[in-house]
């Protein structure tokens, strides 16, 4: 799954630890699912789509895997 | 920026105090039950029986301190510790079995040791999490 954590974060001038501590997790989530190593639980992409005033598709993008 | 939505680094440290002091009781009744008899109490049975007891008791508690410590870690946390314990979960049967087959048939000429296999899964565990954490950073 695609994400534009990194920018959004970027944009708002917020660093993984706040992003972290603000959604609940740790910075060592933050920083795999902005390396798309990890997809988050709907819990909490949602949450941190709220974070950024962004409806959650405009966050994350859906891609199928290719088998 | 919004309030943070749980103080999960607060109940972290929280519930790892508790999981060390249950893992340092569950050790100090383990040598009380190994060593009691012989050097506390001359082999009296029922004292022995209530430190094994107790042991296991004290285990019980220990178990549940390490499951309330998983429940405390948000999902990548858990995922990577979920997996390294189902990995040392398949390697110490694997292991475990083997080991004892060479004990069976005499080709080690020692006695297979529980004590070895506690060694294996620690070993085994800390090693697991240790690359799970590399995989995801």
């Amino acid at each position: 799954m695609k994400n534009r954590i990194r920018v959004l974060r970027a944009e708002k001038r917020w660093t993984q630890e706040d992003l972290a501590n603000s959604v609940g997790v740790s910075r060592q989530t933050i920083n795999a699912i902005e390396k798309e190593k990890f997809d988050p639980s709907l819990p909490t992409a949602f949450r941190i789509a709220r974070l950024f005033d962004l409806p959650i598709e405009k966050v994350f993008q859906y891609e199928e895997e290719s088998v | 920026m919004k309030s943070v939505v749980m103080d999960i680094k607060t109940t972290r440290r929280r519930n790892q105090s508790r999981l060390a002091q249950w893992t340092f009781a569950w050790t100090a009744t383990t040598a009380l039950a190994a060593f009691g008899p012989q050097f506390l109490w001359d082999d009296a049975a029922g004292l022995t029986a209530l430190a094994i007891l107790l042991n296991v008791g004290i285990g019980i508690g220990m178990v549940l301190a390490n499951r309330r410590l998983l429940e405390g870690l948000d999902e990548l946390e858990r995922k990577i510790h979920l997996e390294s314990l189902a990995l040392t979960l398949g390697l110490t049967l694997i292991v475990g079995i083997g080991y004892s087959l060479l004990d069976s048939t005499d080709i080690i000429p020692w006695d297979a040791e529980i004590s070895f296999l506690v060694i294996f899964m620690g070993l085994c565990y800390l090693l697991a999490v240790v690359i799970n954490q590399k995989r995801y950073s």
